[in-house]
C-alpha cells in the first residue's frame, strides 16, 4: 500500500468525499431528468413505428387495394391478407389480419405499401390483458386508423421530404 | 385532579403516556426519513423519487408500511422459528428504548439517567444481537455470512464511539446527557459547542456512525452485490418492516447523539435567540442530511478497507485524542476550552 504523500493527505483529510459532497449538491439542485410518465411523454419523431393502422381516402374509399406486398414482405409473416372482386369489380380485402404478438415493428409494412394505406402510427400505449385481444382484424385496424388520421397524416407530410 | 396524578395509578399514567408521545415522535420522524432519503438519494440522480402517493409522495412510506404488513410471514424450514422470529423485535425494541435518554431541553427529557452515555453506548451494542440471530436462526449462507460481517463491523466501530465519547464525558466530567448540553452553553453560541474543541472527533464520530448503523459506505451486512441483502434475506412482511424500521431509528438517534455531543443539542446557535427542542430537531436533520447525502456519493468499502479503517485509523487515532484531551484537561489549557465542568468535576 505505498501511496504517495499527496493521496494520503488527501485521503486523510477526505478531499474526496467533500469534492464527491459538491458535485452531488450540484446535481441535488439540476432539473430532473424524469419524466411524470403518463401525465408527461417524452417527443416522437415522425418516423416513430408504434401501431398499426389502416388508412382511408378522404371519401371514405378505403386505401388497401390488395396487393399483398405488405404480406410478402412481412419478416414475421404477422399479416394474413385475403382478397375478392367487389360488386363494382374493384379488388379490395375481405380479410386483413396483423398478429400483433408476432409482429416486430420493422416497418417494412409501410414501407412497402404502394397506396400508404398500412402505416404504422405514433400509438404505442396498447397493451392489453390478454392475448387475443392482439390478434388484430381488419375492423381493428380501420377503426386504429380513423382514430389516429390526424397524427398519421402529419407524420407522413413531415416525413415526406425524405422518401 | 393533582391528587390521582401524584397517586401510583396516576404517576404510571402519566409515565405510559410520556412513553406514547416519544414513540409517536420517533415513528412519524421515521416516516418523513425513509421519504427524505429516497427524495435526496433521487435528487443527487436527477431522479424524481417517490412522488404519487399523497401530496409530493409524502405517504409513499405509509404505503409501503402497510404493504409489508399485509404480505405473508414467510418462514423458511430449517429455521429457529422461536429466534428467527425474535430477532426482529430485538432490534427494533433496542433501538427505540435508546431514545428514553435523549434529551430535547433540560425537562424535556424522558429519564434524566446521569449515565446516559453509558445507557446510550450498551444499548446500542446489544443492538448487533438482533442482526446475529436474524443471520443465524434463517439457516441460510448468506444471511449469516452478513450477520457475521455487521457483528465484527459494529464491536469494530463502537470501540472507537465509545473512545471519542470518552473525550467528550472527560470535558464535561458527567455521564448524563442534560450536562453534556449544558456545558456547551456559553456566550458565543455556535462556537462554544464541542465541535471546535473535539473537531476531528466529529469527524470520526459521523463516520462511525456510518459504520455502526450500517449505512452506506459501510453496508457490507447487506451487500446486495454479493450477500443479496445481507442478514434480512429470510425475512418478508412485518418482520422485515420491523428491521428496516430499528435501523432508520437507529440512524436517527445517531443524529441525535452527534448534535447533543458536538452541537450543542437544544441550544440556540446565535447568542440572543432562545434555545428550543426545535434547534435539536433541525440539528438531527441536519445531519440526516449529510447521512443520505454520503449515501448517494460514497462507492462501497471493500471489507478489508472497513477493518483497516476501523482498527488501523479511527483506534489509534481516538486513542491519541483521548490522551491529548484528558493533558488539556488536566493542566487547564487553552483558558480550561478542554475542562468544563458543571458538576464540579
Amino acid at each position: 500500500m505505498a501511496h504517495s504523500l499527496k493521496r494520503r493527505v488527501s485521503y486523510f483529510l477526505l478531499l474526496d468525499i467533500l469534492k464527491g459532497f459538491q458535485l452531488g449538491m450540484k446535481y441535488f439542485f439540476k432539473p430532473k431528468y424524469t419524466l411524470n410518465y403518463p401525465h408527461e411523454k417524452g417527443p416522437l419523431s415522425p418516423r416513430f413505428r408504434g401501431e398499426h393502422a389502416l388508412r382511408r381516402y378522404p371519401n371514405g374509399e378505403e386505401r388497401c387495394i390488395a396487393c399483398k406486398l405488405c404480406e410478402a414482405i412481412c419478416p414475421a409473416q404477422a399479416i394474413t391478407i385475403d382478397a375478392e372482386p367487389r360488386d363494382d369489380g374493384s379488388r379490395r380485402t375481405t380479410r386483413y389480419d396483423i398478429d400483433m404478438t408476432k409482429c416486430i415493428y420493422c416497418g417494412f409494412c409501410q414501407e412497402a405499401c404502394p397506396v400508404d394505406a398500412i402505416v404504422e402510427g405514433p400509438n404505442f400505449e396498447f397493451a392489453t390483458e390478454t392475448r387475443e385481444e392482439l390478434f388484430y382484424n381488419k375492423d381493428k385496424l380501420l377503426a386504429n386508423g380513423e382514430r389516429w388520421e390526424a397524427e398519421i397524416a402529419r407524420n407522413i407530410e413531415l416525413d415526406a421530404p425524405y422518401r | 385532579m393533582a391528587e390521582f396524578f401524584s397517586s401510583n395509578l396516576g404517576i404510571f399514567l402519566i409515565i405510559v403516556g410520556q412513553c406514547l408521545m416519544l414513540t409517536a415522535f420517533v415513528m412519524i420522524s421515521l416516516l418523513v426519513l425513509v421519504y427524505a432519503d429516497r427524495k435526496i438519494w433521487a435528487a443527487v440522480q436527477m431522479r424524481r423519487g417517490p412522488n404519487v402517493v399523497g401530496p409530493w409522495g409524502i405517504l409513499q412510506t405509509v404505503a409501503d408500511a402497510a404493504k409489508y404488513v399485509f404480505k405473508e410471514v414467510v418462514i423458511p424450514s430449517g429455521a429457529d422459528k422461536t429466534v428467527y422470529m425474535l430477532a426482529p423485535l430485538v432490534g427494533f425494541i433496542l433501538s427505540i428504548i435508546s431514545w428514553a435518554v435523549i434529551p430535547f431541553s433540560e425537562n424535556l427529557i424522558l429519564a434524566n439517567l446521569n449515565v446516559a452515555v453509558l445507557y446510550i453506548f450498551a444499548v446500542s451494542s446489544l443492538e448487533v444481537y438482533g442482526v446475529i440471530m436474524g443471520g443465524w436462526a434463517s439457516n441460510s449462507k448468506y444471511p449469516f455470512l452478513g450477520a457475521l460481517r455487521s457483528a465484527a463491523q459494529m464491536i469494530s466501530y463502537e470501540v472507537s464511539i465509545g473512545f471519542i465519547i470518552i473525550g467528550v464525558i472527560l470535558s464535561t466530567g458527567s455521564l448524563s446527557l442534560v450536562d453534556i448540553v449544558k456545558a456547551q452553553d456559553g456566550d458565543y453560541g455556535f462556537f462554544n459547542w464541542y465541535w471546535l474543541p473535539h473537531f476531528p472527533m466529529v469527524i470520526l464520530f459521523f463516520i462511525s456512525a456510518l459504520a455502526e448503523t450500517n449505512r452506506p459506505p459501510f453496508d457490507l451486512p447487506e451487500a446486495e452485490s454479493e450477500l443479496v441483502a445481507g442478514y434480512q434475506v429470510e425475512y418478508s412482511s412485518t418482520p422485515f418492516l420491523l428491521y428496516m424500521a430499528g435501523e432508520y431509528i437507529a440512524i436517527w438517534l445517531m443524529c441525535a447523539l452527534t448534535s447533543i455531543l458536538f452541537f450543542g443539542g437544544w441550544l440556540s446557535p446565535i447568542p440572543g435567540i432562545p434555545d428550543s427542542p426545535l434547534w435539536l430537531v433541525g440539528k438531527m436533520c441536519f445531519f440526516f442530511f449529510l447521512f443520505a447525502m454520503v449515501k448517494a456519493i460514497v462507492p462501497r468499502f471493500r471489507y478489508d478497507q472497513l477493518m483497516r479503517l476501523g482498527w488501523k485509523v479511527f483506534l489509534p487515532m481516538s486513542l491519541g485524542w483521548i490522551v491529548l484531551v484528558a493533558f488539556f484537561v488536566q493542566y487547564g489549557a487553552f483558558g480550561g476550552t478542554y475542562a468544563r465542568w458543571v458538576t464540579g468535576g
